[in-house]
């Protein structure tokens, strides 16, 4: 037998580490795109440049805010976001967690730390009823920079991105061209857009074309 | 494009992000096998059609994906109030403005509720 | 100077052109010269052309009317190339540039000579309402010819032919305060709200803000108007809270304060947008504004008046001639003749004099005209006639004379003999009617306002007006209302108003104005002259009057019988007159005749930029699987199924020749029946499932039971609506005692997502029970036949040992090295595999299965041939054998409904109705065609009795159809009226060919109907 983890939790929930142990090639969700799209480099000229963030461990909370917040609190060391439509971070910004509804939430950490947080969380919450889904094959995170980047964005979504409907620290699930996806913004002059893995050629196409006019470049 | 109050987000959203769901309020009888089949029957196809206030179903299917209620006047297409499941409406067509404040219970004299009142 | 002869009518000063920047254009072939600031009607103008069209239904020529969005003649087809066509611009609205080519929308051969000219003559000296239908309907076979004929001379212009090399785009704005309009009101609102902190967007659709200023013969602070205009625009420029959007016209006014407004951002540069630093920007920009309050400031379209040949080049409206001299630095003509019911108007002959040409006569409705205007007329030595009106219009090519006498406008009477003048222009203005199109969006109703003689918007919670689309129409009035309704809707958002200190101005002494639309004629309306009502629809007086008299009384059937106000231009010119005219026929008031409803959009908008970017590559989103680049490489030929891309077969290509749908799908067949095939099954929808409730929760939404269903477990479950009939299926896997992994269909993943948390959420909000997609998450790769196990085995650490791993058990393990749950479920009833791996990781895993599958001849199919292998097996697709109608057991499937289940389930008390009962329902079953050559076609209907006299009671129809390799022969899939009692009977398809199938009702399940293969 392989090394690879799998148990069922004394709450009959089956627990899956479906990362690879042994060196195994992988493919982001933007892997065709690259190879059929291409990427234009980012220039001089360059008003909006984009960067994936491919491989990172997507976590889908489910549950009660006040079981859920005290567990995330013990295992990242920060809270739940209490506000709709807001997102909390760890100091270095690698780990952030979104308020997606009432009873959800998105936990983004680096890439492997999925399925030990996923561990440390159901220990915390014993009995509790919820649910923790690891979602990491399914979607990818894009950021967006630059200083024509909030005009890029509304090119694309309804959403009001402009700084007095978007402060540093919001994040919505939204209209995006004619798919969706999770717009957030962690710093000011910084956007994060979360794509679904079978729509994401679609949305970077979408993105390239809407930023031929700010000459957008794509960072490696 | 209405521009709905989302309960839940606790803000105004483009109809874009939701999908109607009809009439709000229809409750599935608690005992199917008890119905007639004219009891059935119009539990399953029989909806209103009202001219003016109407209350309507409505889930915000691009954003938290919760169902919620709406009010809304089907001629002017005012949008009165938004409220979560299991609330009852304070704007109905026996008070178009509003229920009087004796009658109302706490949750539906939230100040949220007030925010979803639009044009 | 070689300037004064191209350009007769242009004055040498004066107007908001750069005459150091000389710009050519072609008109209908020949070529002119402009300035820089000219628009193509001014530049025209300029040039002394007179006919700029033919008139749509009689071919009579036309000139320039007005100088904006209400001009009804001057349309005009752009483009020099056949990609550059632009139909239907309005000449008056399209900024000169260097090498713009125009030509008419009408006229053929040409404008000066039409051939349609002779058509309008046919019709005689008045075609009614319905002339070309009545005249060319017989014999009905050749209206396509004549339409040919009549559409090439009467067309209104035509669309481009080849791609247009420009783009479009769209803007989502956001803003507490939008205001339409950027003259005095619009200007004066914008400042006061821009000043209080506001975001506001300020747009108007001219080439520059300021709008009446801009032609203003009136100082502001002992300044040109201009220098204000200037001042502010400049200011609201530098302001972060400020969106100005110049050349964006407001369109359409949508529900909740949801404005489009359509931007021309380069249309004013030249035919196709400029390349700036190598990069085209898009054309023109669609703004989805979502306002906080709306502010409108429309302004009003002066109103001409309806007399005798009032269509004749060289009749226009008073303010465009203002405006052409004011502005633009052009005289139209010579010999001025203004007939008017306003003081206002006088500014028309002020500015003719002042530009140095002859007024001849100021004909003035009212008996004794008086204020500020007219008395500066008087003094100019201007000759007024008083209580007259110009009756009609002398001359064919161009304006010669007008016709004038005394009138009483209340009897609709000529009261003195007529006096005709000799003239080359006739200015009109029979009021000004405000700009409520999109006040009346909102579906306020407008109320007529007897003091202004025009129509103002009502106005829904949240909108403002201000200046002359309220009836405000002068200029101290407008500027002071423009704060005060700024200042409305600010309160309204929560803002406090900063005041802001409004510029000096004169304020006029106005005469009243008179009431007068049509002029009376000597003669009856329908014999006299043709008076115009709208020029683009070439509706006449006479035309209205016999509407009405055929017994059409609403406005708005009078409408859409004589067609008044259908043409690009909306009637923004005729309504009103047109409704006056139907109010004095009908013996009512214009307030009880009505008005008709302005929809959107305000002027006509290009499809580009409704577009924008969602076409081409970009029409709707395409969504792949991790395999996706594997399925191009391989030469995959593609299905839509949704939104998905998925590979529909996999054609070989041999010594250079391709293989044939039929031929690929019968290979992939015989492969999966006889060795092994693999199938990106990734697309299948897939809901994890946790809860204490989770088990419950499957019982209430299957109709079969869930209870007992171990972990390791498969199980194919059934969801019907509470009607009773099929939605969707698909197998659940228990992955833990409260824990499962939903199916779903392609096309029904998002839908059964919604279903399960809408029951969650507003039945049964008690179950502890969370669903979450891990569509995406999880790529499925289904490997099926024979061989599956031998090649499975050399990859996996799981045991497939047919004993242990029995037929729906799934089972953890790698796969390639990638942990994998593999489930043993099969859709071509062969024994099957399916591997779900984390979808990072399926490329690597699927081309693993190649490179050990070569010996096995591992054959990728697509959806086509899963289709075929299913069908054979007599496994429905939700969606296809189902279209909302059917029951489980109308498929035979009722060992999957659990009736004595303890919950009412979704769909079970539906199942006891007498109608779900009864015997004759469509029950699906198998029809083998009696010719085996035969694929029946899908959708075919099916009867008894072909030899029954038509129409034939139709009893079915074929849900699926193919040819089946293994079997050599055509099947099918059915439903027919009592189907599973009828095994063995012969059913007839008549089709369309004449050609009759019969076919035999046999089971649904072709192939192996034991069962045997899934299970080795």
């Amino acid at each position: 037998m392989s090394e690879h983890t799998s148990a069922t939790t004394a709450t009959g929930i089956n627990m899956y580490d479906v990362r690879p142990t042994t060196e195994v090639p992988a493919e982001s969700p933007l892997a065709w795109s690259y190879h059929h799209t291409g990427h234009p480099g980012v220039s001089q000229r360059s008003r909006v440049v984009i960067r994936e963030r491919a491989m990172l461990g997507h976590v889908v909370l489910r549950g009660g805010a006040i079981v859920l917040d005290e567990a995330v609190r013990q295992v990242l060391g920060f809270g739940l976001p209490a506000r709709p439509n807001t997102l909390n971070q760890d100091p270095s910004g690698e780990r952030s967690a979104q308020w997606l509804s009432p009873d959800e939430w998105l936990v983004i950490v680096p890439g492997g730390e999925e399925f030990s947080l996923e561990a440390k969380l159901r220990e915390a919450l014993g009995d509790a009823h919820y649910a923790i889904v690891n979602v990491s094959g399914g979607q990818t995170l894009l950021e967006l920079e630059g200083e024509a980047a909030t005009e890029l964005l509304m090119k694309s979504t309804p959403y009001d991105v402009h700084p007095a409907g978007f402060p540093v620290g919001k994040g919505v699930t939204t209209v995006f061209a004619k798919s969706n996806l999770i717009l957030r913004r962690p710093a000011e002059d910084r956007w994060e857009l979360v794509l679904r893995r079978s729509f994401a050629d679609y949305l970077y196409r979408w993105l390239l074309d809407a930023g031929q006019e700010y000459a957008i470049g794509v960072d490696d | 494009m209405l521009h709905i109050y989302c309960p839940y987000c606790e803000e105004l959203r483009e109809e874009e992000e939701f999908h109607p769901k009809g009439q709000a309020h229809i409750t599935r009888p608690a005992d199917p096998d008890a119905c007639s089949d004219e009891e059935w029957g119009d539990y399953l196809f029989f909806r209103d059609n009202p001219r003016g206030i109407h209350h309507e179903m409505w889930v915000h299917a691009i954003g938290c994906r919760k169902f919620f209620n709406v009010t809304r006047n089907t001629v002017t297409y005012e949008i009165l109030e938004t409220y979560p499941m299991g609330e009852q409406p304070r704007f109905t067509a026996e008070y178009p403005e509003g229920k009087p404040a004796d009658q109302l219970n706490d949750a539906q004299q939230e100040p949220s509720r007030q925010e979803g009142v639009h044009v | 100077m070689s300037q004064s002869l191209k350009q007769p009518n242009r004055v040498r000063e004066g107007g908001r052109i750069d005459r150091a920047q000389t710009l050519s254009f072609t008109f209908n072939g020949k070529q002119y010269q402009g300035h820089a600031g000219d628009t193509l009607a001014s530049a025209l103008l300029a040039n002394g052309v007179n006919i700029v069209n033919r008139s749509f239904k009689y071919s009579r020529p036309r000139g320039i009317v007005a100088a904006g969005a209400e001009e009804p003649n001057a349309l005009v087809q752009l483009g020099s190339t056949e990609a550059a066509q632009v139909p239907n611009v309005r000449a008056t609205q399209q900024a000169l540039f260097d090498g713009l080519v125009a030509r008419s929308t009408n006229g053929w051969p040409n404008v000066q000579r039409d051939v349609m000219s002779l058509v309008g003559k046919l019709g005689g000296q008045f075609m009614p309402p319905g002339f070309y239908y009545k005249t060319f309907m017989a014999p009905a076979s050749m209206w396509m010819t004549y339409e040919k004929v009549i559409r090439k001379g009467a067309g209104l212009g035509r669309s481009p032919m080849e791609r247009d090399p420009d783009h479009y785009d769209h803007l989502n704005q956001h803003c507490d305060l939008l205001v339409v309009g950027a003259g005095p009101a619009g200007l004066s609102a914008a400042l006061t709200a821009a000043r209080s902190g506001a975001r506001v967007i300020l747009c108007d659709e001219q080439e520059e803000m300021g709008g009446s200023l801009l032609d203003s013969r009136e100082q502001l602070d002992g300044q040109p108007a201009h220098h204000w205009v200037e001042g502010v625009v400049s200011e609201l420029a530098q302001m972060a809270n400020v969106t100005l959007l110049p050349r964006t016209t407001a369109n359409g006014y949508h529900d909740h304060h949801f404005v489009t407004l359509h931007e021309r951002r380069t249309e004013h540069l030249g035919e196709t947008a400029p390349l700036t630093d190598g990069q085209r920007p898009s054309r023109s920009r669609m703004h989805r504004v979502r306002a906080g309050q709306v502010l409108l400031a429309t302004g009003a379209h002066e109103r001409p008046l309806v007399y005798g040949n009032n269509d004749v080049p060289g009749n226009m409206t008073a303010g465009a001639v203002s405006t052409y001299i004011r502005r633009y630095g052009v005289v139209p003509g010579n010999k001025l003749v203004l007939s008017t019911t306003n003081d206002y108007a006088y500014r028309a002959a002020l500015d003719w004099l002042d530009a140095g040409r002859e007024v001849v006569a100021i004909v003035d409705a009212r008996k004794a005209p008086e204020g500020d205007l007219v008395e500066q007329a008087r003094v100019r030595g201007v000759r007024i006639i008083e209580g007259a009106a110009v009756l009609e219009a002398k001359g064919s090519d161009r304006v010669t004379g007008a016709r004038v006498a005394t009138i009483d406008a209340e009897t609709f009477k000529v009261t003195g003999s007529s006096d005709t003048l000799s003239c080359d222009t006739i200015a009109s203005s029979g009021g000004y009617s405000p700009a409520i199109h999109l006040a009346s969006h909102t579906g306020a109703r407008p109320t007529w306002n007897d003091e202004i003689l025009g129509f103002v918007p009502s106005l829904v919670k949240g909108v403002h007006a201000a200046g002359s689309v309220r009836g405000f129409h002068q200029l101290a009035d407008g500027l002071a209302n423009g704060c005060s309704a700024a200042a409305e809707a600010l309160s309204a958002l929560g803002f406090a108003a900063t005041p802001v200190e409004l510029p000096q101005v004169n304020t006029y002494r106005q005469g009243a104005a008179c009431a007068l639309y049509q002029v009376p004629h000597e003669k009856p309306t329908l014999r006299g002259p043709k008076q115009f009502v709208d020029m683009q629809n070439d509706v006449t007086a006479a035309a209205i009057e016999l509407a009405t008299r055929e017994g059409f009384e609403s406005i708005e059937h009078v409408k859409r019988y004589t067609a008044m106000g259908f043409g690009t231009d909306q009637g923004k010119l005729g309504n009103i007159n047109g409704m006056a005219i139907a109010a004095r026929c009908l013996g009512k008031t214009i307030p009880e005749v009505g008005t008709t409803v302005f929809r959107p959009n305000y002027t006509p908008v290009t499809f580009g930029a409704i577009v924008g970017r969602h076409c081409r590559d970009l029409f709707d989103p395409e969504r792949y699987t991790a395999m996706h680049q594997w399925h191009v490489e391989q030469g995959a030929e593609f299905e839509d199924v949704g939104q998905w891309k998925r590979p529909w077969y996999f054609p070989r290509t041999v010594n250079g020749k391709t293989e044939s749908m039929h031929d690929a799908v019968a290979r992939e067949c015989l492969a999966v029946r006889q060795g092994v095939g693999i199938l990106d099954a990734s697309t299948l929808g897939k809901i994890d499932i946790q809860g204490p409730d989770a088990r419950e929760f499957l019982g209430r939404v299957y109709t079969n039971k869930w209870a007992k269903l171990a972990p390791g477990r498969v199980r194919y479950g059934l969801m019907c609506k509470d009607d009773g009939m099929l939605m969707d299926d698909g197998t659940t896997s228990c992955l833990g005692e409260n824990h499962f992994l939903m199916t779903t269909t392609t096309g029904g993943a998002a839908g059964v997502m919604e279903w399960l948390e809408l029951w969650h959420q507003t039945e049964w909000p008690d179950l502890q029970v969370y669903f979450n997609s891990v569509t995406d998450h999880w790529a499925t790769i289904t490997v099926t036949g024979p061989e599956a196990r031998k090649l499975l085995a050399e990859i996996t650490d799981i045991d497939l040992d047919r004993e242990t791993f029995k037929f729906m058990d799934w089972r953890e393990g790698t796969v390639a090295d990638v942990p994998a749950r593999v489930f043993r479920i099969s859709f071509t009833g062969e024994l099957s595999f399916e591997i779900n791996v984390q979808a990072n990781y399926a490329l690597h895993v699927w081309k693993t299965l190649f490179a050990h599958g070569e010996k096995y001849d591992l054959t990728p199919y697509g959806t086509e041939t899963m289709h075929v292998l299913r069908a054979e097996k007599g496994l429905i697709i939700a969606g296809q054998e189902t279209d909302g109608s059917v029951t489980p057991e109308d498929l035979g499937m009722q060992w999957a409904v659990g009736y004595d289940k303890p919950f009412p389930w979704i769909g079970k008390r539906a199942l006891t109705r007498s109608d779900t009962r009864r015997v004759d329902r469509k029950q699906m079953v198998g029809l083998m065609p009696k010719d085996p050559s035969v694929v029946l076609e899908e959708g075919a209907q099916i009867v008894f009795d072909p030899d029954h006299a038509i129409p034939m009671p139709m009893v079915g129809h074929v849900t699926s159809s193919y040819y089946s390799p293994i079997l050599e022969s055509g099947f099918a899939l059915a439903v027919i009226k009592g189907g599973h009692q009828r095994m063995g009977e012969i059913v007839y398809l008549p089709m369309v060919d004449g050609k009759t199938h019969a076919a035999e009702i046999v089971s649904p399940v072709f192939y192996d109907p034991k069962g045997e293969r899934q299970h080795v």
